[in-house]
């Protein structure tokens, strides 16, 4: 398994290890549930240096960005990010990724991790296919480390150690700083339904970086948080994880990226996500909240009168709601908020209603 | 962390459980203080019917961490006589006294012979010891 450069920190911090997608990773350090709790309340320091990140520079990187890309980035400022997403010719999503715009020619993809390699080979085959020789396309996952701080007290923590101040820096936007004195390209932004930063830094400090921010922020209750709680964060806030609610047998438009989906613009598979409207999009992912004793999970089926309808995609007792929620496909005609669907839990149906994602909104 | 001692008037099975024998045909079972610690954050717990009747070393229960769905295998075959309903509601319970209020279940014995296939408490803690190694 692939480890990331705060491996050794993880064990001594006690982490309980896993395998999630080929990389050795922290699932949780105490539990998912403090964890959580610490990143809804104070903060919570996460390491994802696992994820992936491509650079796309040239004269033709915009061209290129525009081609891979289901949303239109011909507005993109620099130093501004859009959440996007990559599809095949048939409009399966191959990747759900951010892309930062650096410079005037300059951007960075960041990918999940298991999808890094496959993201990469596809958007050099779109290259070249498009006979685009002003662009370079190159893989810097290695050299980029990646951490993530997130919760109400991230920006007074990242604050104490910042060169510069970071109030002005708005939600998905990037600004490039110091922080304990360590080159960073920080933006406001992140997978936890709290305010928050991702922090990009050369791999070779992100030890140092990750040292400074546990130290600095435990006095204010900064946790470093796992996998786990980036699970439960994640589902709380209504947001995909890639491998479990989507893939590419998946449109966009069946889930909730149909807002990040421009049909007007040409790009790959966009003629069939245009068909695919025309006929009627005929399933889609909806939110539901258990009603009855149980707690789904991906992979369960759901029913409708003895009828199965659809499978759930993801499924947790959240650690804020106190409730056991999920996300499930179900055809569009049950997809309304407040409809009562039944979710198979072993030997026995437990209701559930459909409803409106995302489950948690932070206050402002 | 340190588990807690496991008692010495009980027995365990491979899959983390323990039964205590009541002395009136019925064991009392849950799971041990150390399946609880590597669970973590227990959320929920499905207990078996009464009159449910199982095999040794068939699931009975289902506790559920944030993360996890686990099986609880009955130590002895038998017929469920009570559960502790009390988890329904306050499953953390595991978590707090694996051994005493997070009791699970209470089964007859169908034969008390089979409490010799279970380890007693230093087998056990060998059999945890090995498999950290």
């Amino acid at each position: 398994m692939k480890k990331t450069q705060l491996f050794d920190r993880h064990l001594e911090l006690g982490a309980k290890v896993i395998d999630f997608g080929g990389w050795a990773m922290p699932v949780q350090y105490t539990n998912v549930i403090e964890e959580h709790q610490a990143t809804r309340t104070k903060a919570g320091l996460f390491d994802t240096c696992h994820m992936g990140e491509i650079e796309v520079k040239g004269p033709q990187a915009f061209e290129l960005l525009q081609w891979v890309s289901s949303r239109n980035l011909a507005e993109q400022a620099i130093g501004q990010m859009k959440l996007s997403v990559i599809t095949n010719e048939g409009g399966g999503i191959i990747d759900d990724v951010t892309i930062y715009r650096l410079g005037e020619e300059h951007y960075m993809i960041v990918t999940n991790a298991g999808t890094r390699e496959k993201d990469y080979s596809w958007i050099e085959r779109q290259r070249k296919e498009r006979g685009l020789n002003g662009v370079q396309v190159t893989d810097i996952s290695n050299e980029t480390g990646k951490l993530d701080l997130q919760g109400p007290l991230a920006q007074s923590i990242l604050q104490n150690l910042a060169s510069d101040d970071l109030t002005p820096l708005q939600y998905y936007h990037a600004v490039h700083a110091r922080i304990a004195d360590v080159p960073v390209l920080i933006s406001r932004s992140g997978y936890t339904g709290e305010n928050g930063f991702e922090i990009y830094v050369e791999s070779k400090m992100v030890g140092t970086l990750w040292d400074s921010l546990l130290e600095t922020g435990a006095g204010s209750g900064l946790k470093p948080a796992g996998l786990g709680a980036r699970d439960t964060l994640r589902l709380e806030a209504g947001m995909m994880l890639y491998g479990n609610d989507i893939d590419e047998t998946i449109t966009p438009l069946e889930v909730v990226y149909g807002w990040i989906t421009d049909l007007e613009k040409e790009f790959v598979g966009s003629d069939a996500l245009r068909r695919l409207k025309q006929a009627g999009i005929t399933r889609k992912i909806v939110g539901f909240v258990m009603e009855e004793r149980g707690i789904a999970r991906h992979g369960y089926k759901v029913f409708k009168e003895n009828k199965e309808i659809g499978e759930v995609t993801s499924g947790t007792f959240t650690p804020t709601l106190q409730k056991a929620v999920g996300f499930a496909f179900v055809p569009t005609s049950y997809s309304e908020q407040g409809t009562e669907i039944f979710i198979q839990i072993r030997d026995h149906f437990s209701r559930a209603r459909v409803e409106k994602l995302p489950f948690y909104r932070r206050k402002k | 962390m340190m588990s807690k001692p496991n008692p010495t008037d009980r027995k365990y099975t491979k899959e983390h459980e323990w039964a205590k024998n009541n002395g009136d045909g019925t064991i009392t079972m849950g799971i041990t203080d150390h399946a609880q610690e590597l669970l973590t954050d227990i959320v929920f717990v499905e207990l078996p019917a009464i009159g449910k009747r199982v095999r040794q070393m068939e699931p009975v229960a289902v506790v559920e961490s944030v993360k996890s769905v686990s099986d609880v295998y009955s130590p002895v075959s038998g017929e469920v006589v009570a559960v502790n309903s009390i988890l329904e509601e306050h499953p953390e319970l595991v978590n707090q006294d694996a051994f005493g209020e997070g009791w699970m279940v209470k089964l007859t014995m169908e034969d008390p012979l089979e409490l010799n296939n279970l380890m007693d408490a230093s087998g056990y803690e060998e059999m945890i010891k090995e498999v950290k190694h």
